[in-house]
């Protein structure tokens, strides 16, 4: 739907929050590994990966040390050269302890076969089926934050073929300048990329979508891509949850993801800027995922900016070199302040889905009291999906979990618009979320028996 | 204007004799007949639904029972052997005497024995957060404190301890309806015998993680050292995952092993101080 200012957006809901991209300024940096990395074998969706390596092995940066688990998986890599020290169950970004490998950094040496020169390579060598492969054992994810295996995503189901590829450069979280950052300075990189995803898909069309408040990317980019065939760049009204994959691609194209569906139904793949980014380097430098750009922003942190951050870095290391944890901390949160969790220590590695880490201030920190509904259904305006928030709220706090679930609360993406608008500061989110995660054990207790 | 008025009541008492005499008929021809004895079991059972027997309230447990042919599988742990007793009377049917239990928290992560790492401020629910993290403390498998147990039950039983953080039972108030065995979303809450003079012992501590880690987390923690198991002469005690459980229906109360857990995991319930072995483990730190 055109608005009056002419650009394009998704129709329904959504809100705008203050944008406070401290570190939009910053270039990204590139920080020397910790001494310990902490490497979980799940950071992606699907099955966890299967540690190969033993307590007391050599690793070289690159070296696969847990193989995909099936298909929905993908490897996990040593992200700095040293010994295994340690395989067990540690705390990760999640909340919960899960199973990881633990890295003693002894030196830096690369496995063989990896280019780390930063001369652009443009010529694409590879055929489709072979990048695909190449991604597969690079373990490539989705790197917006739902890590999805990136060869799952490009191998569509039989019957189903993509028109279009979108990449989004959305980046409507507030703090979070990761995406921009790399649009900025890796452009030519970034648009390579993007050619190697449309020859994996076999499309010919691919368009990006930008924010309007970013307007040097979209002028950066829409130069470079002035002479390549297909890449178009789409500015985008500033509303939140643009960057959520449903409502990209409602905003671009104007197809709507039926419930219960993905992307590939409406004939499109959506790919974030940092996975094209790390397409290019898997594809053209045979550089696998070992370090992602990450966001550490906070008002009283002394030094907000963006870094090249090793997977598996501890944070509370990248808040040491962000200037320390300030005194008036009241939450550490991982990811950007609408979507994130609050971290219970800052001891978590950053892993492949962390796009940001915020040290929020008490006075933003905190949870103001919640008093009662007042039936003024912001939540429902504001719903980009177009559900009634209080309503799954009341059937998930009374246990009417099949009601709920004919109110399509499994397609709720968990925005966080309802509680964001919610002038009772009525904790929405929480209830919906734990009336999904009630009805997802349903449904697979019922697929057991 | 009269007319009008006078038809009205006409018609209107017409249509209602009518009515009352076709409905007569049908509630006749339809009419169900219930046996008495239903009425008559619900009014001795308490009458609090609160669906301990399995039954989805009173009504349908009475039902159940006048269907049934023995009470091998009928018992109301509310009503009790009383109640039961008095349900036989009615129905004629023989009732056994059964075990009676009592509801006991396998968690003994107290504010002093399980330091609370990190601070939750959003909703107070237990079930909320066990699906958020870990919880406030390291132990992912202990009491949260936010008291599920204490909304789901009906007798005002359970209590959250100001100075432990965890909930307390009291005895004479619960009537092992196993609600709050439900609402647990760690599954901390078993139902024990209540055991001679209402004495027993049981492994306070569900955390299957080995035994360092745990220890790490929990001071008073189940380590899975095995000193209890070999101690105890009645096959009673059992390892698995790291983790003791004593069985109740084995368990003769002797308490040797109350002495011999090096972190004080296993509680004793009312024997008095002076007899008290777990006042005399030196391991021990009763809070």
């Amino acid at each position: 739907m055109k608005i009056f200012n002419g650009l394009a957006s998704f129709p329904r809901g959504g809100v705008h929050p203050q944008e406070l991209k401290l570190s939009a300024n910053r270039p990204i940096e590139f920080l020397s590994p910790p001494r310990i990395v902490t490497i979980p074998v799940s950071q992606h969706f699907g099955a966890p990966a299967k540690p190969i390596v033993k307590v007391g092995d050599k690793v070289k940066i690159g070296q696969v040390i847990a193989e995909a688990n099936g298909f929905v998986s993908t490897h996990i890599h040593a992200t700095v050269s040293g010994t295994v020290t340690k395989i067990e169950m540690c705390m990760d970004m999640s909340g919960y302890k899960r199973l990881a490998i633990i890295l003693n950094a002894e030196g830096e040496e690369w496995l063989e076969g990896i280019d780390l020169s930063r001369t652009l390579k443009a010529e694409i060598i590879l055929t489709g089926p072979q990048i695909i492969k190449k991604v597969q054992q690079d373990g490539l994810v989705g790197l917006g934050g739902a890590t999805f295996p990136l060869h799952v995503k490009l191998s569509p189901p039989q019957g189903k073929h993509a028109d279009v590829l979108l990449i989004n450069g959305v980046e409507c979280e507030p703090y979070l300048t990761a995406d921009h950052r790399l649009m900025l300075e890796k452009g030519p990189e970034i648009i390579v990329g993007i050619q190697i995803l449309m020859k994996a898909l076999n499309v010919s069309k691919a368009m990006i979508g930008i924010e309007a408040n970013k307007t040097d990317a979209i002028d950066h980019l829409s130069k470079l891509t002035k002479d390549t065939p297909g890449i178009k760049v789409v500015t985008l009204k500033v509303k939140y949850p643009q960057g959520a994959e449903k409502q990209l691609i409602e905003a671009i194209i104007k197809r709507q993801v039926p419930i219960g569906g993905l992307p590939i139904d409406v004939g499109c793949v959506v790919q974030n800027i940092g996975t094209a980014f790390a397409v290019y380097e898997s594809i053209q430098k045979n550089k696998p995922l070992v370090e992602r750009v990450v966001t550490v922003a906070g008002e009283s942190l002394n030094r907000s900016s963006n870094f090249l951050v090793r997977i598996g870095t501890p944070v509370s290391y990248l808040i040491e070199v962000a200037g320390g944890l300030p005194e008036d901390t009241g939450k550490i949160i991982g990811g950007g302040p609408m979507m994130g969790k609050a971290l219970n220590t800052p001891e978590v590695p950053v892993v492949k889905g962390t796009s940001g880490i915020l040290v929020l201030p008490r006075m933003y920190a905190k949870r103001d009291p919640v008093l009662p509904c007042i039936r003024c259904a912001r939540c429902v305006s504001h719903c980009p999906l177009g559900l009634e928030p209080y309503l799954l709220m009341n059937l998930v706090e009374k246990g009417m979990s099949e009601e709920a679930d004919r109110e399509a609360i499994m397609n709720c993406c968990e925005c966080g618009s309802c509680a964001y608008v919610c002038p009772a500061k009525r904790p929405l989110l929480d209830s919906i979320r734990l009336g999904k995660s009630f009805i997802a054990q349903q449904r697979k207790e019922k697929a057991k028996t | 204007m009269m007319y009008t008025v006078f038809t009205s009541i006409v018609l209107l008492s017409v249509t209602g004799i009518l009515s009352g005499v076709i409905l007569f008929f049908v509630a006749k021809k339809f009419q169900i007949t219930e046996d008495p004895r239903i009425d008559a079991v619900e009014s001795v059972l308490p009458g609090v639904n609160c669906g301990g027997c399995g039954y989805p309230g009173c009504r349908k447990f009475a039902e159940a029972c006048v269907r049934a042919q023995d009470f091998d599988k009928l018992f109301c742990p509310v009503g009790g052997n009383k109640g039961m007793v008095e349900v036989s009377k009615i129905l004629g049917l023989e009732v056994a005497e059964k075990e009676v239990k009592i509801a006991v928290v396998r968690c003994n992560g107290s504010l002093k024995n399980r330091p609370r790492i990190n601070e939750y401020d959003g909703q107070a629910r237990c079930k909320i957060v066990h699906n958020l993290y870990t919880g406030e403390t390291g132990c992912s498998f202990g009491c949260l404190g936010l008291g599920d147990c204490v909304r789901v039950c009906k007798f005002g039983a359970i209590e959250i301890d100001e100075q432990t953080q965890l909930p307390m039972i009291d005895e004479e108030k619960c009537t092992s309806c196993g609600a709050c065995v439900k609402a647990c979303p760690r599954f901390l809450i078993e139902l024990r015998y209540r055991g001679k003079n209402h004495q027993r012992i049981f492994v306070a501590c569900s955390n299957p993680e080995k035994g360092n880690i745990a220890r790490k987390n929990c001071s008073a923690a189940c380590i899975g050292c095995g000193k209890c198991f070999k101690v105890c002469s009645f096959d009673a005690i059992k390892i698995g995952e790291n983790l003791a459980y004593i069985n109740y229906k084995k368990c003769t109360l002797c308490r040797k092993c109350v002495n011999e857990c090096p972190t004080g995991a296993i509680h004793e319930i009312n024997f008095n101080l002076v007899r008290s072995r777990q006042a005399q483990n030196p391991n021990v730190s009763i809070v």
